[in-house]
């Protein structure tokens, strides 16, 4: 899980939570391979890393398309 | 009281009527038709449903479905329908789906002769679907029974949470006779409902006599429901020990209260020599001959089953103890002799009168096998 | 409000399916769909087949029936004529709806029962190991068709059309979004609707047919279909593709309408 605040385009503040769940994962690559802006790298024990949380848009992509429900992203406004 | 002149067939839907029936799927086929056709007519007047399925696959399925909704479901089929059916009424086993199938037995194998009677699926009734498991079979032999045992079916599917099966066929299911119908609805036995918090309702928990309490869907209390062995809150598994245990009380639910099903009903002098033992429509035959042997003063006695299965084992088995043969009248190849013999083990003669030309058994050919016992 | 939690049986988890396997996708989907709608989880059956995809209602909240293989509509007939206030949504494989329950679907379109059916197409028997189904396209490699099926394909969601269905859609589990619309315009449409999700079975087909891993799958998904409106202008073209989009959307009376109308 990491937690990370970062301008949004707006100049606001937004805090993004980024949850994975190591129990439900299921190591497919789908979010690493979709995620549009990157924020995902695959470790070495083949589990996704969250490595540039900093360029997560919150489009929840990878939220929909994990099919283990092993990630959900956290947006507040 | 009131009488009508109805025929098989008819009693059947009335009697199911009677027993709170609101939902008929069924697909036509002789000699069970009219029964649908009724059902087509009385159903909608009682706020019920009548479907016509696209074949008795889903005929069952829909009265399965039309059951876990909570409604009193049947349907009503003969030989190549009542094959297809096999898989279904496995089914309700396994989910344990109260319902009834009226089975008017016609002469098979596979199409056979459509209109004509055989009682050569009592043990397609017994073990048609694969697996291991009980089930209830009952079969009358007036008119008058196909009344009363359609409304007993209906309540034993409630009170056992298992499906019904009502064996008629092709001639007791076109017989006209006099019913006598009582003024006040017969009692009506209603499936165990759950209770308390609806949080900690498991569907398939055993309650009083091993019958989990059922929810229907819309319900309150979430109801899952599948054929997948399953535990007890309804989620698919396949444990060992959780499929032992499944089948273990899909078994004992019925065995252990088999006394509540219709006992086999005797006719005839109080020490008997022979018994004829005999089911369905061969039973007039069967009575008629007891009584022109006791005319002549022999002592022959007549055994009326109204359940097949279970098997009433030890009930015919006390009676092998007492007579010197048993004369099994049956129209087929000598399907429930086997069964008879079983239970006699040894105690006495055991030899069949049977008919498998189309025809009904008639006392004069029982008479003949009587001679010769 | 109500979230896609509230549908889910997370103590169930993680679910029985493949890494990347799109029955995944789907429940989430229909969790989604169902909360947006905040539809009741007591008021919803989710009514499986067997197969894959039918040990869905292993994993919801709401109630549930798992019947025999390919009966799922003809059970779900009667649970809605009984329970006409409960949401049936029924889930079917390509071998459940079109193989062995071909013929209930086209009688449940034909009825206009009002029930929504979901058909994850993974193009195989996933459960038995792979084998072809009626909706694997010809010459497709399979575990019953090692040198390409012979036999060809057929387009189930211009059946459901023919047949009389009163909504018709087809969408990827690629199309994350487009899936979750279709899926609640099928669950409130009013009569018979049928969704078809084509999906990535990378254990079967995906290593039979080469098609690699299951991001590789998605892709490939994703290469294959094109949008309705285009899929109509192709010419010649049309076989290398799946069309995606809404195929019908058309009032008509539903089944129970009709027989209280006639009774
Ligand atoms: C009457 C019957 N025949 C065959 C089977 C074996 N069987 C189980 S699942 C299945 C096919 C599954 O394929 P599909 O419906 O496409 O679902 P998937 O597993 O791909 O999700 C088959 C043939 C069965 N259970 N019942
Ligand atoms: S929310 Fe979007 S941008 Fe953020 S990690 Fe997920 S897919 Fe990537
Ligand atoms: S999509 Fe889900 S299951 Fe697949 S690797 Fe990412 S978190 Fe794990
Ligand atoms: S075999 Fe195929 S369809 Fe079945 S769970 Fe695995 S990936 Fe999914």
């Amino acid at each position: 899980m990491v937690i990370l605040i970062l301008p949004a385009k707006t100049g606001k503040q937004r805090h993004i939570a980024i949850h994975l769940d190591h129990n439900l994962c299921k190591r497919c690559g789908i979010c690493v391979a979709f995620c549009p802006q990157g924020v995902f790298v695959t470790g070495d024990d083949g589990y996704p890393v969250v490595a540039a949380t900093e360029k997560c848009t919150g489009c929840q992509l990878c939220f929909y398309r994990c099919p283990d429900f092993a990630v959900e992203v956290e947006v507040d406004k | 009281m009131a009488t009508f002149f109805w025929q098989g067939n008819e009693a059947c839907a009335y009697g199911a009527m009677a027993a709170g029936a609101r939902f008929f799927a069924g697909y036509p086929i002789s000699p069970s038709s009219e029964i649908a056709e009724l059902c087509s007519r009385l159903l909608p007047e009682r706020e019920g449903i009548y479907v016509q399925m696209e074949d008795e696959i889903a005929s069952l399925a829909a009265v399965i479905g039309a059951s876990v909704g909570g409604m009193r479901a049947f349907t009503a089929t003969s030989g190549p329908g009542f094959s297809l059916m096999q898989e279904n009424l496995g089914f309700a086993v396994m989910a344990e789906v109260p319902c009834v199938i009226i089975h008017a037995q016609r002469f098979g194998p596979a199409t056979g002769i459509a209109t004509a009677p055989a009682q050569a699926d009592v043990m397609q009734a017994r073990w048609g679907t694969h697996g291991d498991y009980q089930m209830l079979v009952l079969s009358p032999s007036s008119v008058q029974e196909c009344y009363d045992l359609t409304v007993a079916a209906f309540n034993l599917a409630e009170r056992f949470r298992s499906p019904v099966i009502l064996l008629t066929d092709a001639a007791l299911a076109h017989l006209r006779e006099t019913v006598t119908v009582s003024d006040t609805p017969p009692p009506r036995h209603c499936r165990p409902q759950p209770e308390g918090d609806s949080a900690l309702y498991r569907p398939y928990a055993p309650g009083p006599d091993l019958i989990p309490a059922m929810a229907a869907f819309g319900d309150c209390y979430i109801q899952r429901v599948t054929g997948l062995v399953h535990d007890e809150q309804g989620y698919s598994s396949s444990a060992p020990a959780v499929a032992a245990g499944l089948v273990r009380r899909l078994q004992e639910k019925i065995l252990l209260y088999q006394d509540e099903l219709p006992s086999p009903v005797y006719t005839g002098p109080e020490e008997p020599e022979i018994l004829l033992v005999s089911y369905g429509i061969s039973v007039r035959a069967a009575q008629a001959a007891a009584q022109r042997a006791q005319a002549w003063g022999h002592r022959v006695g007549c055994l009326r089953l109204r359940a097949l299965w279970p098997f009433p084992e030890a009930v015919i088995g006390d009676w092998a103890r007492r007579v010197r043969a048993v004369l099994v009248v049956e129209m087929n190849y000598g399907q429930l002799r086997r069964e008879v013999e079983l239970a006699v083990a040894g105690r006495c003669r055991v030899s069949g009168v049977n008919r498998y030309d189309a025809e009904v058994v008639t006392s004069g050919e029982i008479l003949a096998a009587l001679t010769k016992s | 409000m109500a979230s896609y939690r509230d549908y889910l049986a997370w103590e169930r988890l993680p679910h029985l399916w493949c890494a990347g396997c799109g029955h995944g996708v789907i429940l989430k989907a229909l969790t989604l769909a169902l909360a947006a709608l905040e539809v009741p989880p007591d008021k919803v059956v989710v009514a499986s087949g067997i197969g894959c995809s039918g040990r869905i209602g292993d994993y919801v909240t709401t109630h549930r029936f798992q019947g025999t293989h390919g009966r799922t509509l003809a059970f779900a007939t009667g649970i809605h004529l009984a329970r006409p206030e409960v949401k049936v949504i029924c889930v079917m494989g390509d071998g459940d709806a079109a193989a062995i329950g071909g013929n209930h679907l086209i009688h449940a379109a034909r009825r206009n029962v009002d029930l929504t059916a979901i058909v994850p197409n993974n193009l195989n028997y996933g459960m038995t190991g792979g084998q072809f189904s009626p909706l694997t396209p010809p010459a497709s490699i399979s575990s019953t068709s090692r040198q390409g099926k012979a036999e060809p394909a057929f387009d189930i969601c211009h059946l459901a059309v023919v047949a009389g269905a009163s909504y018709v859609a087809r969408t990827t589990v690629y199309h994350v979004t487009e899936m979750q619309k279709f899926l609640q315009e099928a669950i409130l449409k009013k009569g018979f609707s049928l969704l078809e999700v084509l999906t990535p079975c990378p254990t079967y087909y995906g290593r039979y047919n080469a098609l690699g891993e299951a991001a590789q799958m998605l892709e490939w998904l994703n290469r294959s279909v094109i949008p309705l409106a285009r899929y109509r202008q192709m010419s010649g073209d049309e076989a290398r593709y799946w069309w995606r989009g809404r195929l019908v959307d058309r009032e008509a009376p539903d089944f129970l309408s009709r027989l209280k109308g006639a009774g």
